[in-house]
């Protein structure tokens, strides 16, 4: 390929901030100085081409550094990184944190998601000027939130929550926000050491790796180590433990396939793309607990054969990089991570993976793409990730809370955690409980606890609220009425109510919340974070947001019946047809809003 | 239980599968498409085409696979022994109609072949949504995860001018299914030039040079590759879109030619198409073993000195 480069220039900023990631170019095709030679032979082509994956991480340095991605800069990272300018801006506007477009420094990310409107937070109409609307923050417990993102030369990032609207103003304007609430605030089960995931949340320095040590940290990767992996992958498999990023598949099968693959190269991920809206577990993990995160995966990798490790974590949580960043260096340092990990013969070494504002990106074939440089778009299956994932090879991807739970399955045994929950789930689970209760947070509980006993640990609902829905597993989930309180929550018990428990979202909507407005709110999202990959999904969300506009304003060109039917129509394709599970699921909660809640039944 | 079947110099094995309560073999690595049509059952395809990787995007050709939680893809889903599928079951013929009723109502699908068949088999009414809307901003000026909210009445569209930008091939991205062959084409699986990709995200995902420059400023090197593999009429020769709006274009009456064009020594085949004794547009035979449809700038476009017209 020869790279044909149109106007623009890189200016000073951002060369140094492509620079300050990849190094100085040596080249002059890659943008050094001219000189007789480089003027008569250019070097590198296929070598730089196998650095596509820093093209996701170059973008968010210029993004840092200069507030957007202008043509120059494209066309810079073009050079050094031999990929055609027209390519880096299919990437580069594929992300909602990216503009290609001059902006000002300082962006102002207002949450108008679920959580945050349920709570008077801003809509798009009531958005001040200035403000960037965003999908779910993942603060939900502390409704409603904004994320300020300050580019320059080191780069600022602030969450306000809660926030009133002369706080946004204030903010706009160019205020900082006071320091961020405590992270165990969040969990207001906490401190308690008797907690099996959170039991160090708000106990432990989550900067520190001598109190995690003391505190029973990396006790279960010695164990590890001492019983081998495949006797780890038995624990697992023995405890029962599934997925908890809502798909719920076996975990121990899943290493188990990927151990048994021929091909030695093997990648594990930890998915902390966590944006399903109205979920902030993984948050509070990795904030709180961020040692236990880089032990786990230590041992996932172990027991699997992986080598290296990626944590793609969501763009919009600043404080979860921060003490992550730390984690690993601080690890690293104790050879935690690296060669020869407590002098065995493992080595297995871990990248941060900055997401950068795509829901999509949770999905774990998309977060392959994402990671290599291409559009976050899912893969088509079969080929399964376990054969063929990361850069080609076998590769194991775990939600974080599923990752958390490796350690007590460890430190005691498979059967233990799976004395916990119910006979079809076992173990603990973290609900994000939000809305409507004094305590909204993360809570731990078994499986099996029913939704009324989690309100309850909850501190109840607040003064004068009356239930009129619960959502359960986010915008992918479904919506229950008052009259299901009594569901134990549990995968079965939930699958026979019709219902999901999905990545553990509890949303307590009371009387004030207008549902019609939480549905629209469901379906603007699902067409705003839509890959646009195939056709059921890219047109079927927007379809699905016509005919519910058409429903609330009761002023479209259908009846209503008409109507109704389309949108079943429109979930029938979108589940039956679209390649990945966000296409597939982009009807549940409004399927349930029409068949359980009967919103439009009058 | 896998036999073994010649095929010209290859020797492959076969599987044997069900497709609609019959026993078929087919060879080893085919697709389930292969193998539906060699049975004989028809299957609609659009995004689907003969030289590019099926990216399976469009979900029209969705059959019913038991064991399958959702409906697979015949165009890209390989057959394995065994399988048990479904061409023509409630849930794919539900599919089928949706899909192009979902395109139908907001694609220009007025140049897409068959579809006017398939909408009637299928019962597609694309005009249920709503009235198409034709108003729109620019859609290369779309902010990824933002939008207008729905007015309530109209179906939106992917409604945008026609893109005149060179003399030689003309983009109507109104007609744009977006089956990501014009990229494929254009970059890795042909021409390696990458000069157009697909930008922004969801209903606002487009194709594009970077920052929707012109062609003429981007890398195209004219090959006129994407226009072979384009399925609805996006991408079209100049003379064809300026003889479509004169009302002069006349397909039934153009003859093609094949010929092997004479720039160089490839050997490359050209279909010349011919209307009233004018070359109205050059495509090359995709089941062609030398270029498989591909074809460069001089092939596709450099027919003018045949015609002998004098310079005005």
């Amino acid at each position: 390929m020869d790279l044909k480069i149109a106007s623009g220039t890189a200016n000073a900023e951002e060369r140094q901030a492509v620079d300050s990631l990849l190094g100085q170019p040596s080249e002059t095709s890659q943008g050094a100085q001219r000189d007789e030679s480089g003027l008569r032979v250019s070097r590198g082509g296929g070598e730089l081409r196998k650095l596509r994956h820093l093209l996701l991480p170059t973008l968010h340095s210029v993004n840092d550094r200069v507030g957007f991605i202008s043509r120059g800069a494209i066309n810079y990272i073009s050079q050094r990184l031999d990929i055609a300018p027209a390519e880096i801006y299919g990437v580069a506007t594929f992300y909602a944190l990216f503009d290609t477009n001059e902006r000002p420094a300082r962006q102002v990310h207002v949450c108008i998601d679920l959580a945050c409107r349920a709570a008077s937070g801003c809509t798009e109409e009531t958005l001040p000027e200035g403000a960037i609307p965003s999908p779910c923050l993942g603060t939900c417990e502390r409704a409603p939130s904004v994320l300020v993102i300050e580019t320059g030369v080191t780069v600022r990032q602030e969450v306000l929550a809660p926030a009133t609207k002369t706080q946004i103003a204030e903010l706009i304007a160019g205020k900082s926000a006071p320091t961020e609430q405590p992270i165990a605030q969040a969990a207001p089960q906490t401190p308690d050491k008797s907690l099996v995931l959170l039991s160090r949340i708000g106990i432990v320095d989550p900067l520190s790796i001598v109190d995690y040590e003391s505190k029973d940290g990396y006790k279960a990767l010695r164990k590890a180590f001492a019983i081998g992996a495949e006797n780890v992958i038995a624990e697992v498999t023995a405890s029962g433990l599934v997925g908890r990023g809502g798909a719920a598949f076996s975990t121990g099968r899943k290493w188990a396939a990927v151990a048994s693959q021929p091909v030695k190269t093997r990648y594990l991920i930890c998915n902390a793309d966590e944006s399903e809206p109205g979920t902030f577990k993984d948050r509070v993990l990795m904030e709180g607990d961020p040692f236990a995160m880089i032990e786990s995966m230590t041992i996932a990798a172990f027991a699997t054969g992986c080598q290296h490790g990626y944590i793609y974590l969501r763009g919009e949580y600043p404080r979860a990089l921060g003490n992550l960043t730390n984690a690993v260096e601080v690890a690293r340092n104790k050879k935690y991570l690296g060669n020869n990990i407590l002098d065995t013969d493992f080595n297995f070494d871990i990248t941060i993976f900055r997401g950068a504002g795509a829901y999509i990106c949770g999905e774990e074939t998309a977060i392959f793409n994402s990671i290599e440089g291409y559009r976050g778009e899912p893969r088509n299956k079969p080929p399964f990730p376990v054969e063929v994932g990361l850069f080609g090879k076998p590769t194991v991807v775990n939600n974080v809370e599923t990752l958390f739970n490796v350690l007590p399955i460890i430190n005691d045994s498979g059967e233990k955690y799976a004395s916990w929950g119910s006979t079809g789930s076992k173990g603990k689970k973290l609900f994000c409980v939000s809305g409507a209760v004094n305590k909204p947070g993360v809570y731990e509980v078994n499986f099996g606890a029913t939704l009324r006993e989690l309100i309850d640990l909850a501190d109840g609902l607040k003064p004068g609220s009356q239930i009129q829905a619960v959502l359960l597993g986010g915008a992918a989930g479904g919506f229950v009425g008052p009259e299901d309180l009594d569901l134990e929550l549990t995968l079965e018990a939930a699958r026979a109510a019709g219902t999901t428990l999905g990545s553990g979202v509890v949303m307590v909507l009371d009387q004030s919340v207008n549902m019609l407005d939480q549905l629209q709110r469901i379906a603007a999202f699902f067409r705003d974070e839509s890959c646009g990959q195939c056709v059921p999904c890219r047109v079927g969300t927007v379809r699905q947001q016509e005919a519910l506009a058409r429903l609330v304003k009761s002023s479209g060109i259908n009846n209503a019946a008409i109507d109704l039917q389309l949108l079943r129509d429109l979930g029938q394709v979108m589940r039956d047809a679209s390649i990945c599970g966000l296409g597939q699921t982009a009807h549940n909660a409004i399927d349930s809003a029409l068949t359980r809640l009967k919103v439009f039944s009058a | 239980m896998s036999t073994q079947v010649t095929t010209g110099l290859q020797v492959r094995k076969s599987v044997e599968l069900t497709i609609d309560g019959k026993k078929v073999t087919a060879p080893e690595g085919s697709t389930l498409l292969d193998a539906c049509r060699a049975s004989g059952k028809e299957i609609p395809t659009l995004c689907y085409g003969d030289t590019i990787t099926p990216k399976n995007a469009c979900r029209v050709c969705m059959v019913e696979l038991e064991g399958s939680r959702t409906l697979v893809p015949s165009c890209s889903r390989k057959v394995e022994a065994g399988m048990v599928v479904k061409t023509d079951s409630e849930r794919t013929t539900h599919s089928r109609k949706l899909v192009l009723e979902l395109l139908g109502s907001s694609v220009d699908l007025s140049l897409t072949k068959n579809v006017a068949k398939w909408n009637q088999s299928y019962d597609a009414k694309p005009s249920r949504f709503g009235a198409p809307s034709y108003h729109h901003d620019n859609r290369d000026d779309a902010v990824t995860g933002h939008h207008h909210p729905p007015d309530g009445q109209t179906a939106e569209t992917v409604h945008q001018p026609v893109k005149i930008d060179n003399a030689l091939y003309i983009r109507d991205y109104s007609k744009c299914i977006l089956c990501y062959q014009c990229v494929d084409a254009c970059g890795e699986q042909w021409q390696n030039t990458f000069a157009i990709t697909t930008a922004g995200r969801g209903f606002d995902t487009r194709i594009s040079t970077e920052f929707a420059v012109d062609l003429t400023d981007s890398a195209c090197v004219y090959c006129g590759n994407c226009i072979q593999v384009c399925p609805t009429g996006a991408l079209m020769f100049t003379s064809e879109y300026d003889m479509r709006q004169a009302g002069t274009w006349n397909e039934p009456e153009q003859t093609q030619t094949d010929t092997i064009c004479p720039y160089c020594g490839v050997g490359c085949a050209l279909t010349l198409h011919v209307q009233d004794n004018t070359i109205v547009k050059v495509t090359s035979p995709s089941d062609h073993s030398v270029t498989h449809g591909n074809l460069c700038i001089k092939g596709r476009f450099g027919f003018q000195h045949v015609q002998n017209t004098k310079p005005e």
